[in-house]
């Protein structure tokens, strides 16, 4: 080690000293002061850079290797944090910390007045300056709005019909995340379930419902959907009405009597919907009740939609009705 | 040899009086002002783990069934787009290396911007000459933020699917044109076409990096062509700046703060998991989950909108304002312009229109230290209330009492902070003040 260190001093010193006899500054001032010889730092210096090629080769063996995430984060980043002390080590041991001082830039004043006079000179014969700016400023909008006009394409910015889009039918059959229809006695109480209509794409904002059964007892939907709720079972679109996220927690009560009642929850801003009430909402920002899809029960006691949704699904927008 | 590639420079380019220029172009030499390269070294690290991932990244929302290593997803249907990062992070050799780098990076990339804001703001550094140069750095921010905000949206898990109902639901509750301006970005109603993979995909990539770079070559050429401010000191005055020169000081100084910025991100993509994937399942509109939260620099928008009490303008049944607009577009438009509309708001309070090249001590101002920080404590409270689910978990504070805790603590805390503010700045100036005199009757 101690032999390694003294030729790399002799080389350094070679190095240096071949610059310097090359080098043919005028006589003077010399620009860059400070600092001081600090051959042990510079050993070090020495020493961190070998160990960041060391490294770097690590890094490719393991690559070539089963390449394992941690030992490659190991390699790389001890890599650059070797690199990183060596730099630091450079800057402050190796070389001149001299600090050094300029004027901050002035202003131009000359300069500006004579941009204004290239401006005012260059258009001195012009004689109906303000018509050809009025000429110039039409065509300019006018392209610029033909150039941005394609982007309309992107979507029907002016037809918002889709937004009401319900895929719901009379008659449709629900069917769970399997396909697998889904009956009245499936429904349990205390239990959330997602459906979705038969044979309809599910990435559909109208698409997906939940179902959950509420004592009849308890039931007091508004008059006109006396007849939406079969056995107690009720479905709202699954699309919370706040920020479009999927209701998927149901809380429901482990001690009726201290607990608050059963109810539909978004796990985004936590917007909370009774169930037993229509949908209205009980806690949160959602600002409409979700709409509820009317039930029925068919012949073989599988669950069908009576038609669509009380009310338009999704998040709200400026002329939605509630 | 340094004499044959200077001549040969000369020659083509007559760079010789630039270059002697360059490399005696002084640095700042307090630490405060590291904060800016880290952002920038960040950004290069984005850009360069970026492209490995494009190289392997399938922006489709085509539906396809998963065949690979991992076996909990071992036959489930989903986008390519998130198979194909399920299989950067167990199948292509480093990839959830570079991957979890990326993120890592986006992450410590807007840290650093943030706390280079606050330094700038609290010791008046955007005053003119550089309050061009401080609006070039807010629109960065501003385009940080969305670019960040895509980067997680375009895998298709379940987080960036919950991420863009959310977003869709802000933009559609912009008052009047929310619908429309929805409509033409996503192509329809949400989940929308799929294209909108590809438009995200190649805003992520492309337009927002690209915008990104040119705002950072503005700013950093408006720094240059002003010079930096810095504190009142010894030979620093306005008409003069002091600092490290290029060569032979600042250049090993900011490469060892750049190889050490690689370094942290690196060993936190290789050792420290972030956002796992394959953990959080392929999107379906129909699924969520609990305890959801998004990457830590959009938890004041998810904050506001829990917070925000529910509350739509409505006409007769109609709705005209719904609200997630209040929290998740409207809040974060005022602070941003805040921001913004300060360095004209404070020349018209001071009166003072001058040039600045030093720097205040945030206690020689108490006004906007005051103004600050009452402000960034506002943010901070909204911030911290995106956690309250997962503070309602590990602490067991109900969710309902803290809504009311926070929206109490938004009205108390940031007037107190005023207040309190104010008075130490004062305490602080006047305690420098005896420290100082005694020196002064000295000499």
């Amino acid at each position: 080690m101690k032999r390694f260190g003294s030729w790399a001093i002799a080389g350094l010193v070679l190095l240096l000293g071949r610059g310097q006899r090359r080098r043919q500054l005028p006589p003077g001032k010399p620009v860059v002061e400070g600092g001081s010889p600090a051959p042990g730092s510079e050993l070090v210096v020495v020493g961190l850079l070998l160990l960041a090629a060391a490294l770097a080769v690590v890094f490719i063996v393991l690559f070539a290797g089963r390449a394992n995430t941690q030992l490659l984060g190991l390699a790389l980043g001890l890599c650059f944090a070797a690199l990183a002390v060596a730099s630091v080590l450079t800057a402050f041991r190796l070389l001149s910390s001299e600090v050094d001082d300029e004027p901050y830039p002035e202003l131009h004043p000359f300069e500006a007045a004579e941009i204004e006079q290239i401006a005012v000179e260059s258009g001195q014969h012009l004689t109906r300056r303000k018509l050809l700016v009025l000429a110039a400023g039409a065509a300019g909008t006018a392209l610029a709005v033909a150039l941005l006009a394609p982007l309309a394409a992107l979507g029907p910015v002016f037809d918002t019909s889709r937004l009401r889009r319900d895929p719901w039918r009379k008659g449709m059959r629900l069917v769970d995340a399997n396909g697998r229809v889904l009956r009245a006695n499936d429904i349990e109480l205390n239990t959330l379930h997602t459906a979705f209509p038969e044979g309809v794409d599910r990435e559909n904002l109208a698409a997906p419902i939940v179902v959950v059964r509420v004592e009849p007892a308890r039931l007091d939907l508004p008059a006109d959907r006396s007849d939406w709720a079969p056995g107690g079972i009720v479905a709202y679109s699954k699309i919370c009405t706040h920020a479009a996220c999927a209701v998927a927690l149901y809380r429901a009560p482990h001690f009726e009597p201290s607990r608050p009642r059963p109810a539909l929850v978004c796990p985004c801003h936590y917007s909370t919907f009774d169930p037993a009430t229509g949908g209205t909402v009980l806690f949160g920002p959602a600002g409409r009740p979700l709409p509820q899809l009317p039930l029925a029960v068919g012949r073989r006691g599988e669950l069908i939609a009576r038609g669509g949704f009380s009310g338009p699904v999704g998040p709200s927008w400026s002329g939605v009705r509630e | 040899m340094i004499r044959r590639v200077t001549r040969f420079l000369d020659e083509r380019a007559a760079a010789a009086p630039l270059l002697r220029k360059t490399l005696r172009y002084v640095f700042p030499d307090n630490w405060s002002f590291l904060l800016g390269e880290i952002a920038l070294y960040s950004f290069i690290v984005l850009v360069l783990t970026g492209i490995y991932l494009t190289l392997f990244f399938e922006p489709s929302l085509k539906d396809t069934v998963y065949h690979g290593s991992y076996e909990p997803l071992q036959g489930q249907k989903m986008s390519e787009a998130y198979r194909s990062v399920v299989d950067i992070s167990f199948k292509v050799k480093a990839g959830l290396l570079i991957r979890q780098t990326h993120h890592w990076a986006a992450d410590v990339f807007v840290v650093a911007i943030v706390l280079h804001l606050l330094r700038v703001f609290f010791t008046g550094a955007f005053r003119r000459p550089r309050d061009l140069t401080y609006y070039v750095g807010i629109l960065m921010l501003m385009t940080a933020l969305l670019e960040g905000f895509l980067g997680y949206s375009i895998v298709d898990d379940l987080l960036s699917g919950m991420g863009l109902a959310i977003a869709y639901s802000v933009v559609m509750s912009l008052p009047v044109v929310g619908a429309n301006v929805a409509m033409l970005i996503w192509g329809g109603a949400y989940p929308g076409i799929p294209s909108f993979e590809s438009r995200m995909y190649i805003a992520h990539v492309f337009l927002l990096p690209i915008a990104i770079a040119i705002l950072l070559s503005v700013h950093l050429l408006l720094v240059v062509a002003r010079h930096h401010t810095q504190f009142p000191g010894p030979k620093r005055t306005e008409r003069r700046v002091v600092g490290l020169p290029m060569v032979p000081a600042y250049v090993p100084r900011t490469l060892g703060l750049a190889f050490g910025v690689v370094a942290v991100l690196v060993l936190l993509g290789g050792l420290i998991q972030i956002n796992p994937i394959w953990q959080w399942g392929p999107y379906s509109l129909a699924n969520g989950t609990n305890g959801a939260q998004p990457d830590w620099y959009l938890g004041w928008l998810i904050g506001a909108l829990r917070l925000m009490p529910g509350f739509d303008v409505t006409i007769g049944n109609y709705t005209l304002i719904p609200n997630p607009f209040w929290g998740g577009a409207l809040f974060p438009l005022l602070v941003f312009a805040f921001l913004f509309a300060w360095p004209s708001i404070e020349r018209r309070h001071s009166g003072d229109y001058d040039f600045h090249n030093l720097l205040d001590h945030p206690r020689d101002v108490p006004w906007r230290t005051a103004v600050g920080a009452s402000v960034f404590s506002f943010v901070t409270i909204v911030f911290l209330a995106g956690a309250m689910d997962r503070v309602a978990v590990s602490v067991g504070v109900p969710y309902t009492w803290q809504i009311w805790i926070f929206r109490a603590a938004l009205l108390v805390v940031p007037p107190l902070v005023f207040i309190v503010t104010q008075q130490m700045c004062s305490e602080l100036r006047e305690r420098e003040w005896v420290e100082v005199e005694p020196s002064i009757a000295r000499e």
